[in-house]
């Protein structure tokens, strides 16, 4: 059975409306039969059939609009290919017009542009039946307009449209996700990359499509170089005057923002911090099997992952972590959420960002470490928006990527909890009463003592540790 | 010495067949169409029969999604196999994307005029076999080629006697439309052929319609009236009207090898499809437009004039059909089989002759592709 899809008979069409069906199921059709009449945006198209054979399937109903390289229609070849039907239609029949002939020769459509599909779409007047070569004549006077209501329709599809789209190009990624999800950058430049030993993930590109330029990585390398190189001349020499020894840098933008949140967090939540060193081998081989898996193609995945998992799954268990410390009129409320928007605490150039993933218990694995690349993309790009910021009820920070072991977060202001996830690195453990190099990693968390006490957040922190200790947990 | 002006203002139509098919006599083009037998017309009808079904899958194959984009010429049979079958073998020619009937002339096989089409080739045909050169997507960008091909070939044949010219004497034929001609290549390429007074004709199919623009927002004249301004012939023929196209060019062409110069022909003709299949002529050309032409078919005209004067039976016309379909089948077989090229022949086309440079991009490109297969297997390790 061959599957004839719907093709572009213009150039660059998106979609076609099925006019009329010329053929029925249990049809036999020859090559270049015509076997259906399509409107694009542009005209009004009969379609050829490229098979020989009998029609076993219609894939669209008339009246319905499809977008290109969608199943049209199928046809199971017959054993002896009939003689194809010589008796081709031209365009000019093809094109046959419903837009009403006006009486004044119209004027030239040079110049008037392209326009996106949906406003360019005529109006289709109900069509009397056309006799195969017949142009329909004038079927109503005036210019053709489009009535507010198909105007509406039409713009609702262009819309679903293009979320259809969306959709399709997130199923699509796994298959192409090893070229969508590398960093921008074109061949040279890669090249000048590697000899200058710049990773390319560090870089933020300013090209028109977001890909890294070769000024971006001289210029990164350029920057790093300025801070080494200005190391040994940073300290000014005794004698001078003093106020040539101090740089004065105005707190503003981020930086501002940052210091008020933490004032107001450290100084309105009482903190209490806690500590715990756990053995992540499991985390590591883990994050080493979903590497290689295929699901996890070209996503990035780091132990990070699996710690966002397991904060989403202890804080199920210890709801009271997740959740507001809100000062009423009478007094406060503690205000216990039933989802998770979880924070990600981000370096960027900008500074020190908290954008969250929204809903994030409802994701699975592989949309996690998606929603967690997207969200570093974002934030290395500088793109984070006010939206991706708001809303958050628990923070991660992985301090751990700096090479640091553990500290004390301070709680991201209207939450009452946070997670800093230090370095993982092999140290001596005793396993079975013998000492072993083991993948350590040391987790803190701060809590705001209003709300979460000792021993909640002892054992909301021991359940993280469980996970990272054996992520088999969480399939329970 | 000066250039011999032809009348131009309100000038006739050049006209050696009616619409109805007869045969009109005319004292200065009829000594160029002496050989013209009925075997000769029934060549060119079938010449023009192939093109249109030729044109005709070609279209079904856009259709079908074959093709990215085709450019119809049906109507303009008869300029095309008229012009074309007036050249000689070495003769050169430049053409727009529309030249079908002409490349079939120049002997360029249907198949191959498909592959720009497809997308799987910049050009299709070695223009160097046949001295057809490939179609220019870009309006008008082969006008100053033709002019400095022209301008070449007289630098090849200088010191040639008279003699020469007229037996083994190159003219260089630039094929364009109305829509091209409000181009600058086109007024550039011809100050420069009159300068030189180079062997090029200069041979424009006004099929009435740039696209959507109607021929007389391009002029306010007739295109071949232009010529005067640039003091060389210019010329209007019936475009419909297979041997008049041929005399009138046969006159060009002789003229330019003698080294007499250019010559601008006008061949009134009109284009009675769509500009390309992306277009709907409906939008923007009335009904009536399109039929009052449709009585001067190029097709209609020869097939009257062999039927009316015995020179071909039904047999004849039958044959023509089936040939054309074997054709039609024998096109999209082929199309359908053409393989797609490879990234790395482009790096043969960039110089004639090995360019260090490019051989080492080439090498670049190599590794690069080869880098893609090592992680592909990579990859593929569980």
């Amino acid at each position: 059975m061959s599957t004839f899809n719907l093709p572009d008979v213009g150039e660059g069409l998106t979609e076609a409306e099925i006019v009329t069906w010329k053929v029925k199921p249990g049809d036999t059709v020859v090559v270049n039969q015509v076997f259906v009449e399509i409107e694009t945006a542009k005209s009004l198209v009969e379609l050829p059939s490229p098979y020989a054979g009998v029609v076993s399937e219609l894939h669209a109903a008339e009246g319905e609009t499809l977008a290109v390289g969608t199943p049209l229609f199928s046809v199971t070849e017959a054993g002896s290919t009939p003689a194809p039907m010589h008796n081709v239609p031209d365009v000019a029949e093809i094109a046959e017009s419903d837009t009403p002939v006006a009486s004044e020769e119209p004027g030239p459509l040079v110049g008037s542009g392209p326009k996106a599909d949906a406003v360019k779409r005529r109006a289709r007047v109900s069509r009397p039946a056309v006799g195969k070569s017949g142009k329909t004549a004038a079927q109503s006077g005036g210019s053709p307009v489009i009535p507010a209501a198909l105007s509406d329709t039409i713009s609702r599809r262009a819309s679903e449209f293009s979320q259809a789209s969306t959709r399709l190009t997130a199923a699509a990624k796994p298959a192409v996700a090893a070229f969508v999800d590398r960093v921008l950058a074109k061949p040279p430049v890669r090249k000048v990359a590697k000899e200058l030993g710049v990773d390319l993930r560090q870089v933020i590109g300013t090209g028109g499509q977001g890909e890294i330029t070769r000024d971006d990585v001289l210029s990164y390398k350029g920057q790093r170089e300025v801070e080494r190189d200005a190391a040994p001349t940073f300290w000014s020499p005794q004698g001078v005057e003093l106020d040539s020894r101090i740089v004065r840098t105005p707190v503003r933008g981020i930086r501002k923002a940052t210091a008020k949140a933490m004032v107001e967090s450290a100084f309105s939540a009482p903190h209490v911090s806690i500590f715990v060193d756990v053995d992540a081998s499991r985390t590591m081989e883990y994050v080493a099997r979903l590497k290689k898996s295929r699901d996890f193609e070209g996503i990035k995945v780091s132990p990070l992952l699996v710690l966002a998992k397991a904060v989403i799954w202890a804080a199920a268990r210890n709801p009271s972590v997740n959740a507001s410390w809100v000062p009423t009129e009478t007094g406060a409320e503690i205000q216990t959420k039933h989802f998770m928007n979880l924070g990600i605490a981000a370096a960027t150039p900008r500074g020190l960002l908290v954008p969250n993933i929204k809903e994030a218990q409802d994701l699975s694995m592989r949309e996690l470490a998606i929603a967690l690349n997207d969200l570093a993309e974002t934030a290395r790009a500088g793109k984070t928006s006010p939206a991706d910021m708001t809303g958050g009820t628990l923070t991660v920070t992985n301090i751990g990527v700096l090479g640091i072991d553990t500290g004390t977060p301070i709680i991201n202001p209207g939450e009452v909890a946070i997670v800093a996830f230090g370095t993982i690195k092999q140290k001596p453990w005793v396993v079975d009463g013998a000492v072993v190099p083991r993948w350590i990693t040391t987790l803190g968390g701060s809590f705001d003592h209003r709300v979460v006490d000792g021993d909640l957040s002892a054992r909301f922190m021991a359940d993280v540790a469980s996970i990272m200790q054996e992520p088999a947990l969480l399939l329970d | 010495m000066t250039n011999t002006v032809h009348e131009t203002s309100e000038q006739a139509l050049v006209q050696l067949l009616t619409p109805e098919g007869e045969r009109r006599s005319n004292a200065e083009y009829d000594s160029f169409i002496q050989d013209v037998d009925a075997e000769m017309l029934r060549g060119f009808y079938r010449d023009m029969a192939l093109t249109r079904r030729f044109d005709q899958e070609a279209t079904a194959l856009q259709r079908q999604g074959q093709l990215a984009l085709w450019v119809p010429l049906r109507g303009q049979e008869a300029a095309q196999i008229g012009s074309g079958r007036a050249t000689r073998p070495n003769d050169y020619i430049f053409p727009t994307y529309r030249e079908h009937g002409v490349a079939l002339t120049r002997n360029v096989d249907f198949p191959q005029m498909l592959r720009i089409f497809r997308g799987i080739s910049n050009g299709g045909w070695d223009p160097r076999e046949n001295n057809f050169h490939m179609y220019t997507m870009v309006l008008a960008a082969q006008m100053p080629h033709a002019t400095g091909y022209a301008m070449g070939v007289q630098r090849d044949q200088a010191g040639w006697d008279a003699e020469r010219l007229e037996k083994d004497g190159t003219a260089v034929v630039a094929y364009f439309g109305d829509g091209s001609s409000s181009e600058g290549e086109v007024h550039e390429s011809m100050v420069f052929a009159a300068s030189f007074n180079s062997p090029v004709v200069f041979f424009c199919q006004n099929n009435q319609w740039a696209i959507s623009v109607p021929f007389h927002v391009q002029s306010k004249v007739a295109l071949a009236e232009r010529a005067a301004g640039y003091g060389f012939p210019g010329i209007r023929v019936d475009g419909n009207d297979v041997l008049a196209v041929l005399a009138v060019t046969r006159w060009a062409l002789d003229r330019a090898r003698r080294g007499e110069g250019p010559v601008l022909i006008e061949a009134v003709t009109y284009r009675m499809s769509a500009h390309t299949t992306a277009d709907d002529p409906t939008k923007y050309r009335l009904d009536a437009d399109e039929q009052a032409w449709v009585t001067r078919d190029p097709m209609l005209r020869l097939e009257k004039h062999l039927r009316d004067n015995q020179l071909a039976d039904d047999a004849f016309f039958e044959q023509v059909v089936i040939d054309g379909n074997q054709m039609a089948t024998r096109v999209r077989e082929e199309a359908m089989a053409f393989p797609d090229p490879e990234l790395s022949q482009s790096f043969a086309n960039v110089y004639a002759e090995a360019h260090p440079l490019i051989q080492e991009e080439l090498k670049w490109h190599l590794e690069y592709e080869a880098g893609f297969a090592d992680n592909t297997e990579e990859g593929a390790t569980r």
